[in-house]
C-alpha cells in the first residue's frame, strides 16, 4: 500500500467529517443558543481534528521508514558482508534497495525464478537478466544473500504500509466522531481553526528557514572536509589555481587550490558590470521618476524590467556568439587584441543584466522622496536639474548606495554569463582584454568532472560556494541595513 | 491697474502701500474639478495680508498661484491674471524659476532638506550666486538665522542636519532659508500650525519685524493670528473670495454675513 492510498483515505475521512460537522452544526443552529462561529467553521474544526494528526502521523512515519527497515535488513545479513570495504558494502546496500523496489512489479513466473535464485537453484544470472527486463539494471549480478535481503525488506515494508494504514485510519476516524460529537453552540470553532491556519503559516516559514540552515551546514561540513586535505593558507591565500585533475588520486599531489586568481576574477567582472550598469541604471531612473510623463513611464518601465527576465543562459548565449565576437572584431580594427571571452565581454553583458537591478530600485527609492522636498528647493528658485542633484540624489543616496550593493551581489553570484563568456582560465590579470574565470565558474566545472565525490578537487567546490556565499551574504546585509536606515527617515 | 480694488480704510489704520500683487478673475481647476472662482485680491507692499477660510476654501490653491507652484501638479490649471509690480507672472516669457527666487515660500509642514542646517540657509544664495566668497556666505547665514530667531539655539550646531531641529525650530529654519535668497514677497502657508505658543510668538515677531522689507502673505487657521499680525485679511469661502478689506475691519465690522459667522465661530 502506497502512500498517496492512504493519504487519500484520510482526505476522504477528512472530507465525510466536514460535511458531518456542518450537518450538525446546521441542526444545533436551528436551536435557542446562538452559534459562536458561522456553520463553514464547524465543518473545518471536524476535518482539521479528522485529518492533522492522521497526516502528522503519515509525515513523521515516511520520514523514519527507510532508517528503520534498513536497521532490519542490516541485522540480518551474513557476517562476511562487515569484512566488505566501505564502497563494496554500499554497493550491496544499494542493490538490496532496487531489487526490493523491483519485487512488486514482477509477476508470477518471474517472482519463482527469482525465489529459485535465491535458494541457490538458479544462477543468479538469470536473476539479474529477469530484473533488467523489469527495468531494474544491476551492475553485477546479485549474490543469493542480496536477494534475501531484498526479499526481506519486501516484506517488512509491506507490513509497516499496513501498519501505517491502520493506525491513520484510526486515528482519522477517532478524530472524525470526536471533532463532529463536540460541536455545540458555543464550542470557538472560529479560533480552534484559526489557530491551526497559524501553525500552518507558521511551519511554512519554518520549513524556509530550516532549508537554508541545511544548505549552510551542509555547505559548511563539505568545506571542513575539504580544509581537511587542504591547508586553509592554501586556499585562502593560494595565487596559483591548479587542481590538477590528472594527478587526482596519487597521494603526494593534491594540487593547489588558490583562490585568490577567482576571487579576483570575480570582483574584476563584477566591477565591469557595475561600471556599465550603474550610471545606465542610474540615470534612466533619473528620467524614468523625475521626467518622464507618466505614458513614457508606463511602457519604459516595465520594458526596462523585461530585461529582468531573460534567462541568464540567453544573455550567455548572447555574450559567447554575438557579443564576444563583436568586441573582438572591433578590437581588433583598433589594434586591440580582446580575447572572445574576455572581463569585458563577460561584464558588459552581465552589466546589461543588472541595469533593471539598479535602475527599478532606485526609481522607487528616487520617487519616495517626498514631494515636499523638492517644492522646498523650487521656492527658493532651483531649478528641475539644481533640484534632483542637490536635494533629490543627496536624499535618496543610501537608498541608491543599497541598489547598488544589491546589484553587486547579483553580479557577484551569477553563473551563466561568465560559464559562457568569461573564460576558464583561473588569471589574476589586470587586463580587462583577456580572459579569466570566477568563483561560480570553477564551482561548475569542479562538480561536473567525473572525480569522485570526497577528492578534494571536488570538495573545493564546497569551500568556493560557502566563500562566495559569505560575500553575497555580507554585502546583502549591508545593503539591506542601508535601505532600512535610509526608508526610517522619513516616516 | 484699471479696476484695482479700493481700499476701504478702517479709521485709525496705517496707511497702506500701493499693491505689490494685483489678482484678477482667477480661476483654478484641478482636472474638471474648480477649486477657486473668479478671485480678485490686491496685496499691499511691506504688509502682512492674512488669507483665512474654512479647511478646503482654497487658500494653499491661491497661494501657491502667486509663485505658480501650482506647475508641479500635472492636472491643474490656472486662468485670470495675476500681476507682480506691473508683471504678469503668467506670461510666457517669464522664467518661473526667477518668479520663484523672488517669491519665496514657508509650507505648512517644515521641510528641511536632509543637510546641514547651514546648508539648508546656504542652498539657495548658492544656486543664485549671492555670495562671492566663503565669508559673505558665512555672514549672511548667520545673519538669516539671526532674523529667524534661531541663532542663539544652533549657533554651535551649524554643521549638524537640519532634520534634528525639533518642529518650531525646523519651521524657522525653513523661514531663514527663504529670506536667504533675498525675495520680494514671502508666501507663509498656515507656518504655526506645528508650534507651540512660544515658537508661534517668535514666528509672529518675526513676521513684525520682516514686513519693513517685505510684503508677507500669510494663511491661518487662527482668527487671533490673523487679527494679530496681519495689516489686511482676505476671507475665502468655497473657492469664490467673500471679502477683503482692512484687518481691522473685517474683524470688527465685516459687510458679510458669512465672513461674520466665520470669525465668530458659527461654521467652519
Ligand atoms: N493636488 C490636488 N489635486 C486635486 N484637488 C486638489 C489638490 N489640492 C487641492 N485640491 C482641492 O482644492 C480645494 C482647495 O484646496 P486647498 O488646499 O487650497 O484648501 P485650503 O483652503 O488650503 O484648506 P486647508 O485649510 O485645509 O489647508 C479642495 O477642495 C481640495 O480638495
Ligand atoms: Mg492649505
Amino acid at each position: 500500500m502506497s502512500y498517496s492510498t492512504i493519504l487519500a483515505g484520510v482526505a476522504i475521512l477528512a472530507v465525510i467529517a466536514f460535511v458531518g460537522g456542518l450537518v450538525r452544526a446546521r441542526g444545533h443552529a436551528a436551536g435557542p443558543v446562538k452559534m459562536h462561529s458561522q456553520l463553514g467553521y464547524y465543518g473545518w474544526y471536524a476535518a482539521v481534528l479528522a485529518a492533522l494528526p492522521a497526516a502528522i502521523l503519515i509525515t513523521v512515519w515516511a520520514a523514519s521508514e527507510p532508517a528503520v527497515l534498513s536497521r532490519l535488513v542490516a541485522r540480518e545479513l551474513p557476517a562476511t558482508v562487515d569484512t566488505l570495504n566501505a564502497a563494496q558494502h554500499s554497493l550491496a546496500m544499494g542493490q538490496i534497495q532496487s531489487i526490493s523496489e523491483g519485487l512488486p512489479k514482477l509477476g508470477a513466473a518471474d517472482l519463482a525464478i527469482i525465489k529459485k535464485a535465491r535458494l541457490g537453484f538458479t544462477p543468479v544470472e538469470e536473476a539479474q537478466r529477469v530484473l533488467k527486463e523489469h527495468g531494474i539494471v544491476l551492475g553485477s549480478p546479485p549474490p543469493p544473500y542480496v536477494i534475501n535481503a531484498a526479499a526481506d525488506l519486501t516484506e517488512n515494508r509491506a507490513i509497516s504500509r499496513y501498519l501505517l494504514a491502520a493506525i491513520a485510519g484510526l486515528l482519522a476516524i477517532g478524530g472524525l466522531f470526536y471533532g463532529v460529537r463536540s460541536i455545540r453552540p458555543r464550542l470557538r470553532a472560529r479560533n480552534a481553526v484559526e489557530k491551526v491556519m497559524l501553525g500552518g503559516l507558521a511551519a511554512a516559514s519554518t520549513v524556509a528557514i530550516l532549508t537554508t540552515v541545511g544548505i549552510v551546514f551542509s555547505v559548511l561540513f563539505e568545506t571542513i572536509h575539504f580544509f581537511q586535505g587542504v591547508s586553509p593558507s592554501n586556499f585562502f591565500f593560494g595565487t596559483v589555481w591548479d587542481p590538477r585533475f590528472s594527478a587526482a588520486g596519487s597521494a603526494d599531489t593534491i594540487g593547489q587550490f588558490g583562490l585568490l586568481p577567482l576571487l579576483w576574477g570575480t570582483l574584476f567582472i563584477s566591477f565591469v558590470a557595475l561600471a556599465v550598469a550603474v550610471p545606465i541604471g542610474l540615470m534612466s531612473a533619473i528620467y524614468m521618476s523625475e521626467y518622464a510623463s507618466q505614458g513614457v513611464r508606463d511602457v519604459a518601465k516595465p520594458a526596462l524590467e523585461i530585461l529582468a527576465g531573460i534567462p541568464t543562459i540567453v544573455y550567455g548565449f548572447f555574450a559567447l556568439i554575438t557579443f564576444g565576437p563583436l568586441l573582438r572584431d572591433v578590437g581588433a580594427m583598433v589594434g586591440l587584441e580582446i580575447a572572445a571571452t574576455s572581463v569585458l565581454t563577460a561584464g558588459i553583458v552581465m552589466g546589461v543584466m543588472i541595469i533593471p537591478f539598479v535602475s527599478s530600485l532606485s526609481d522607487d527609492i528616487i520617487s519616495a522622496v517626498p514631494q515636499s522636498l523638492r517644492e522646498g528647493s523650487y521656492g527658493l528658485g532651483a531649478t528641475q536639474s539644481e533640484t534632483i542633484k542637490r536635494v533629490v540624489i543627496p536624499a535618496a543616496l543610501p537608498g541608491i548606495v543599497g541598489a547598488i550593493l544589491l546589484a553587486a551581489s547579483r553580479a557577484i553570484g551569477e553563473t551563466m554569463i561568465v560559464v559562457l563568456a568569461a573564460g576558464i582560465a583561473a588569471n589574476l590579470t589586470l587586463n580587462p582584454f583577456e580572459p579569466v574565470t570566477t568563483i561560480t565558474v570553477k564551482i561548475v566545472s569542479q562538480l561536473t568532472g567525473d572525480l569522485e565525490f570526497d577528492s578534494p578537487q571536488t570538495l573545493v567546490a564546497f569551500a568556493l560556494g560557502l566563500t562566495l556565499f559569505v560575500i553575497t551574504l555580507a554585502l546583502n546585509v549591508y545593503a539591506l541595513y542601508i535601505v532600512r536606515t535610509y526608508r526610517e527617515e522619513y516616516e | 491697474m484699471e479696476h484695482q480694488v479700493v481700499h476701504r480704510e478702517a479709521i485709525g489704520a496705517e496707511p497702506l502701500q500701493p499693491a505689490t500683487i494685483i489678482a484678477r478673475n482667477v480661476n483654478v481647476f484641478y482636472g474638471a474639478k474648480q477649486a477657486l472662482f473668479n478671485v480678485d485680491v490686491d496685496v499691499p507692499r511691506n504688509a502682512i495680508t492674512a488669507f483665512i477660510g474654512p479647511s478646503g476654501c482654497g487658500k494653499s490653491t491661491f497661494l501657491r498661484c502667486l509663485n505658480r507652484m501650482n506647475d508641479t501638479i500635472p492636472i491643474c490649471k490656472v486662468t485670470g491674471k495675476i500681476m507682480l509690480d506691473g508683471q504678469d507672472i503668467y506670461d510666457p516669457d517669464l522664467d518661473v524659476v526667477e518668479l520663484r527666487a523672488r517669491v519665496g515660500m514657508v509650507f505648512q509642514k517644515p521641510n528641511p532638506f536632509p543637510k546641514s542646517i547651514y546648508e539648508n540657509i546656504a542652498y539657495g544664495p548658492r544656486i543664485h550666486g549671492l555670495t562671492r566668497t566663503k565669508k559673505e556666505l558665512d555672514e549672511l547665514v548667520e545673519q538669516c538665522l539671526e532674523k529667524a530667531g534661531l541663532l542663539k539655539e544652533v549657533h554651535d550646531r551649524m554643521h549638524e542636519p537640519g532634520t534634528g531641529l525639533s518642529g518650531g525650530q525646523q519651521q524657522r529654519l525653513c523661514i531663514a532659508r527663504a529670506i536667504a535668497t533675498r525675495p520680494d514677497v514671502i508666501l507663509m502657508d498656515e507656518p504655526c500650525s506645528a508650534l507651540d505658543p512660544i515658537a508661534t510668538a517668535k514666528v509672529e515677531e518675526l513676521m513684525d519685524e520682516l514686513k519693513e522689507n517685505y510684503t508677507i502673505i500669510i494663511v491661518t487657521h487662527s482668527m487671533q493670528q490673523a487679527a494679530r499680525v496681519s495689516q489686511r485679511t482676505a476671507f475665502f469661502h468655497l473657492g469664490k473670495l467673500v471679502e477683503v478689506g482692512d484687518t481691522r475691519q473685517i474683524f470688527t465690522n465685516p459687510r458679510d454675513k458669512r465672513t461674520q459667522d466665520y470669525i465668530t465661530g458659527r461654521f467652519g
